[in-house]
């Protein structure tokens, strides 16, 4: 019953993205070489409970308490090689995740995080 | 890799068992509803007692061991009691006109508190136990309490406590009153808001007995027969709006106005929704 309607759900999304993209890309600076400054900040929004606050939902190794609601994120670099697909789910995953029950905010769509921030956490997450 | 698999694998898994009350559906049909809910409940949670989801998140098989038997101990010497005896007091003290409360309320308002909320076919408006109290004031003369907290929650906390283990018992909606308030109160509860895009159902239903940073996600079953609630982080008890407010604002929701028809419509569609089970107010919270 539901798999049908998210793939058809997935089409039409990729189709979306494909004329958001200029929007959305990922700057190239970052995902070149991270400085550790970079890493660091991107750790603290992910952690942080006013901004990212990823571990509400997610485990990610190094945070404490963290929540079980979506799956954890770990081995990043090698589920999510490309960048920008994981850029798209940060930035809006209900496009990825159409149905009732995902609760990850769209933190791009709904500027809960820039651009930058993002790209920040995406910098901290590959590396583990 | 593989635990991840198997991860996604049980997330799949438990989507599949939405029988959710859709929203699409044509003709309302509340009883329907009520019995796909529960069944959604008792298969997310196998070895939790039907009475047991009174406790919410403290119920047997959705909290941790730990959580549970914090909460047992609270409810042992429980910080509330010395609010339900001034909720008492003030329900028996009779006001200026030699009236008082008691005068309001079927059964001098002892004992009924399952039966609310209800729909008043003549006003089409939910009347709750807060609106009640409130209206019987004005009918004397006295100026309403206010919704959230002091002595409002005090005396609705000792009415429900009158009703302590009494079976949930709102009437089937089927008056077209009752399917409008519950149609709104579903539809409220089902719809994404806010800043962080979530619903009631988003958490409450499909993330229960999961964990929100160290929280456990009490389930839409139960989720309003232990308010009003007596909070640490309050320091007191609060109303049902009171919560609904906090739920609100933590994912950047407007909150609705306490009592508005909004939340009376919600209160009634949750009220409904957890029938049967017995009255457990107030009871202790994080
Ligand atoms: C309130 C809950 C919540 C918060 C907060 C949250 N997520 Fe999620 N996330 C989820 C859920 C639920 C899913 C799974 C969606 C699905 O499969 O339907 C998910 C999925 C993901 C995925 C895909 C994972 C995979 O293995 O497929 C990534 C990546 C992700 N989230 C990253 C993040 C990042 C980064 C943040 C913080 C900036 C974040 N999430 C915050 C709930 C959340
Ligand atoms: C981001 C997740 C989330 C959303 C969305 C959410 N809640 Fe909650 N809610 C919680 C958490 C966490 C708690 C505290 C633990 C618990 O469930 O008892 C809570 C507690 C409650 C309680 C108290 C339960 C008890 O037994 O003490 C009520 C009632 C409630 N929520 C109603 C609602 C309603 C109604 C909405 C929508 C308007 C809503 N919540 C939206 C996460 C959420």
């Amino acid at each position: 019953m539901r798999n049908p309607v998210r793939l058809a759900t997935g089409l039409l999304a990729t189709s979306l993205l494909a004329s958001n993209l200029a929007l959305t890309m990922p700057s190239t600076a970052n995902a070149a070489s991270p400085s550790a400054k970079d890493i660091q900040e991107g750790k603290a929004l992910a952690f942080s409970r006013k901004e990212g606050n990823c571990l509400a939902c997610h485990m990610i190794p190094g945070g404490q308490q963290a929540g079980d609601i979506g799956p954890p994120l770990i081995a990043m670099k090698a589920r999510f090689p490309d960048r920008q697909k994981l850029f798209n789910i940060i930035w809006d995953s209900h496009k990825y995740f159409p149905g009732p029950a995902n609760i990850m905010p769209p933190f791009g769509r709904n500027h809960i995080l820039t651009k930058h921030q993002i790209n920040l956490i995406i910098d901290f997450l590959y590396t583990h | 890799m593989k635990t991840i698999r198997s991860i996604s694998a049980v997330v799949a898994t438990s989507l599949m068992l939405i029988p959710m009350v859709s929203l699409a559906g044509s003709q309302p049909n509340p009883e329907q509803d009520l019995k796909a809910f529960r069944q959604y409940f008792e298969q997310r949670f196998p070895n939790t007692p039907f009475k047991d989801f009174s406790n919410g998140s403290f119920a047997k098989g959705i909290g941790s061991p730990g959580a549970i038997s914090q909460w047992q101990s609270m409810e042992e010497f429980p910080p509330y009691d010395f609010a339900v005896a001034k909720g008492k007091k003030l329900f028996n003290t009779p006001f200026p006109n030699g009236k008082t409360y008691a005068s309001c309320f079927p059964h001098g308002g002892i004992g009924i508190a399952q039966n609310y909320p209800y729909v008043n076919n003549k006003t089409g408006q939910v009347v709750t136990i807060e609106t009640a109290i409130n209206a019987c004031r004005e009918k004397n003369g006295l100026k309403p309490l206010p919704w959230l907290k002091g002595d409002l929650a005090d005396i609705s906390a000792y009415m429900f406590s009158t009703s302590d283990g009494k079976a949930v018992n709102v009437k089937t909606p089927s008056t077209p009153a009752e399917l409008k308030a519950y149609e709104t109160g579903k539809k409220i509860f089902y719809t994404r808001r806010g800043k962080l895009d979530m619903s009631c159902a988003g958490c409450h239903t499909y993330h229960s007995g999961q964990r929100l940073r160290a929280q456990t996600i009490s389930p839409t079953l139960g989720l309003v027969v232990s308010f009003p609630a007596y909070r640490a982080k309050w320091g007191a008890l609060g109303t049902i709006d009171r919560r609904f407010i906090g739920c609100n604002k933590n994912t950047q929701a407007k909150p609705f106005k306490p009592q508005s028809t909004e939340y009376r419509d919600l209160q009634y569609f949750l009220t409904y929704m957890s029938n049967g089970l017995p009255i457990n107010a107030p009871q202790w919270r994080p």
